[in-house]
């Protein structure tokens, strides 16, 4: 006698069903299953269309490619002629055009640098990393300056385009973490004295605009000093840029820290690590992780804000094509030199976006306890 | 083998003279004395709110302490940062919600601070870890993280984490508390093989056949005080304060 309330034989496992599969079948599921959502599909095409269209138009299929005068603009479409006419000083500035290939050297030593980091199957990442941080910075900076090892000397007056553009963003972001991972730690630090300074030094850099940082660095800070000394005036936007950012950071970074439950610590504290260990081995790691969104957008926001610096006379990307804009053989192509610098930021920033998701699902370690 | 456990193998593992502490105005722990010897197994029990976490986290400086003396394996705790971290090398721990960590795997939860805090070469670490990974049974798991395992299975693996670094006295705290019924066995299990083995152990827990079948004595705290303690089967069978009987009576009562 079986007992009807008793299973018997277990159910088999099943695929679930085949609803959204399909590019018709997730049409049908996602933009047509009622009439109303069907309708505004419709609508929302034809708009798409009205605007798109036109805009592809004007950006490509009209649009004048060669040539390298404004003879060859036919004034139907945009005329890209005039971003590769100027396309050397869109990406060098003023750097001497014998020099250029001191800039190009260190374009590919950062492309190689970042592509073997970026890429997980390349092996030697520890000492690859090294060098990126000490040894290429180093490098970078004697090609990019010289005045030593029989190098031209190069004042920074005269860097622009997308090579200050990439100085500006590259040193800031390299410089900005690490300061503010040391501010959130010390922060949160028992020592009032550390505490103390690290909330005074955010509070601080966080609470005046950035204009007004760039504006005291290059204007007010000459006038403090004495006359013999001179401080490079990019060196000086660097330093502020850097502190600037610095500060946001700490408090993204702080952010993540007090999201690590306190066992983690504890656990570590219980196995005799000191707090450089604690913190380097088994916070710092999972805090980080878990901020990656808030780090890069950080990051994001210290690339845009770097076009910043034209207001203290420092010709970046936007400058540059700005400065063309006013050139009496090309005036009036406002439109393509603003569309064109947006694409290039844009291209940068939606890499570093893309990339940080990969690195997230990379760190993904399952669930955290 | 260090200069610490050098000392004389009769003195005692641990011992606790005058312990007072407050969090802020509450007085959580009254006038403690213990004595731990070497190999002794220690069940302290007690009703929510006692002290009895705070008392063994006193032990490797997870609280401080403000009035009264712990000597841990022959050495004084000071609040020397040096000196904390000499003593927590001696003194493995496991918490009621596992505390791993989940950005390692398995086997490096185990091998961290065995490369870092004793500096040991990383083959040797690995192979300890593996070792005793095997003794909790869990050696198949290495290389997952924590997060794909189960209660039972990260807190075996939290047990073997402290255990890398042969410690001399295990401290538990609330070890099942956290689990699901089903997977209490599989964690109590790995505790009784370790007392067998002879390891120091205090225990704190409300597992009382863990009690009965591994304690050498069972203390009963409330209040921040210990009230009574005795070997098991006198705990059991004789409770002498009213608290005691009452304290047993509502957790062996159903």
């Amino acid at each position: 006698m079986v007992d009807p309330n008793t299973v018997t034989e277990m159910v088999a496992e099943r695929r679930p069903p085949d609803l959204r599969r399909g590019v018709l079948g997730w049409l049908r599921f996602n933009l047509f299953n009622t009439p109303l959502n069907g309708a505004v599909t419709l609508v929302t095409v034809a708009l798409l269309a009205m605007v798109l269209w036109p805009a592809l138009q004007w950006a490509v299929l009209q649009a004048d490619w060669i040539g390298d005068s404004r003879e060859a603009c036919s004034g139907e479409g945009a005329c890209w002629v005039f971003i590769s006419a100027r396309f050397e000083s869109i990406i060098y500035g003023f750097y001497p055009e014998s020099a250029r290939w001191r800039v190009n050297l260190v374009f590919v030593l950062l492309a190689i640098l970042i592509a073997w980091l970026v890429i997980p199957r390349l092996p030697a990442k520890r000492w690859v990393g090294l060098f990126a941080l000490v040894g290429f910075p180093v490098l970078a900076f004697f090609l990019l300056v010289g005045g030593s090892f029989g190098l031209e000397h190069v004042p920074t007056r005269n860097w622009g385009g997308v090579m200050l553009t990439l100085t500006i963003a590259i040193v800031g972001i390299v410089g900005s973490l690490p300061i503010g991972v040391v501010l959130a730690l010390g922060r949160r630090s028992q020592m009032p004295l550390v505490r103390g300074f690290c909330v005074v030094f955010i509070e601080f850099w966080r609470g005046v605009p950035l204009i007004t940082v760039l504006f005291m660095a290059s204007v007010m800070l000459p006038l403090f000093v004495p006359t013999q000394v001179e401080f490079d005036k990019l060196l000086r936007a660097l330093v502020g840029i850097m502190f600037f950012w610095s500060a946001y950071m700490a408090e993204v970074v702080r952010g993540g820290l007090q999201a690590i439950p306190s066992g983690q610590d504890e656990a570590a504290k219980a196995m005799g690590m000191g707090y450089w260990q604690r913190m380097g081995l088994i916070v710092l790691p999972q805090a980080l992780k878990l901020v990656i969104p808030g780090i890069v957008n950080t990051f994001i926001a210290l690339f845009k804000d770097t076009s910043l610096v034209l207001i203290i006379g420092l010709f970046d990307l936007l400058a540059i094509i700005r400065a063309g804009l006013t050139d009496s053989d090309w005036l009036g192509f406002a439109t393509e030199g603003y569309v064109f610098a947006a694409l290039v930021f844009w291209v940068f920033c939606f890499s570093m976006s893309r990339y940080s998701q990969y690195i997230e699902r990379l760190l993904h370690t399952g669930h955290r306890n | 083998m260090n200069q610490a456990t050098a000392a004389r193998d009769d003195s005692p593992m641990i011992e606790i003279t005058g312990l007072n502490k407050w969090y802020g105005d509450f007085h959580v722990l009254r006038d403690i004395d213990l004595t731990v010897a070497r190999g002794e197994r220690i069940v302290i029990c007690g009703p929510s709110g006692s002290g009895k976490s705070t008392l063994i986290r006193c032990i490797n400086h997870l609280e401080e302490h403000q009035e009264g003396r712990i000597v841990v394996n022959g050495m004084p705790m000071t609040r020397d940062v040096k000196r904390i971290e000499q003593i927590r090398r001696n003194v493995g721990m496991v918490f009621q919600h596992f505390n791993l960590f989940p950005h390692l795997s398995v086997l490096e939860n185990c091998c961290i601070s065995q490369t870092w805090v004793q500096k040991k070469p990383r083959a040797e670490a690995e192979r300890t870890a593996r070792e005793i990974l095997e003794r909790v049974q869990i050696a198949d798991q290495a290389l997952k993280y924590p997060g794909q395992l189960s209660g039972g299975q990260q807190q075996r693996v939290a047990i073997a984490r402290a255990l890398c670094m042969q410690p001399e006295v295990m401290l538990f705290d609330e070890p099942t508390s956290a689990l699901d019924p089903e997977m209490i066995k599989e964690v109590l299990d790995v505790m009784v093989e370790l007392a067998r083995d002879g390891m120091t152990m205090l225990c704190v827990t409300h597992e009382m056949g863990f009690a009965k079948t591994v304690a050498d004595r069972v203390i009963f705290m409330d209040q921040g005080q210990i009230i009574e303690e005795a070997p098991p089967e006198t705990f059991f069978n004789h409770p002498k304060s009213e608290r005691t009987q009452l304290f047993l009576s509502q957790i062996l009562g159903h």
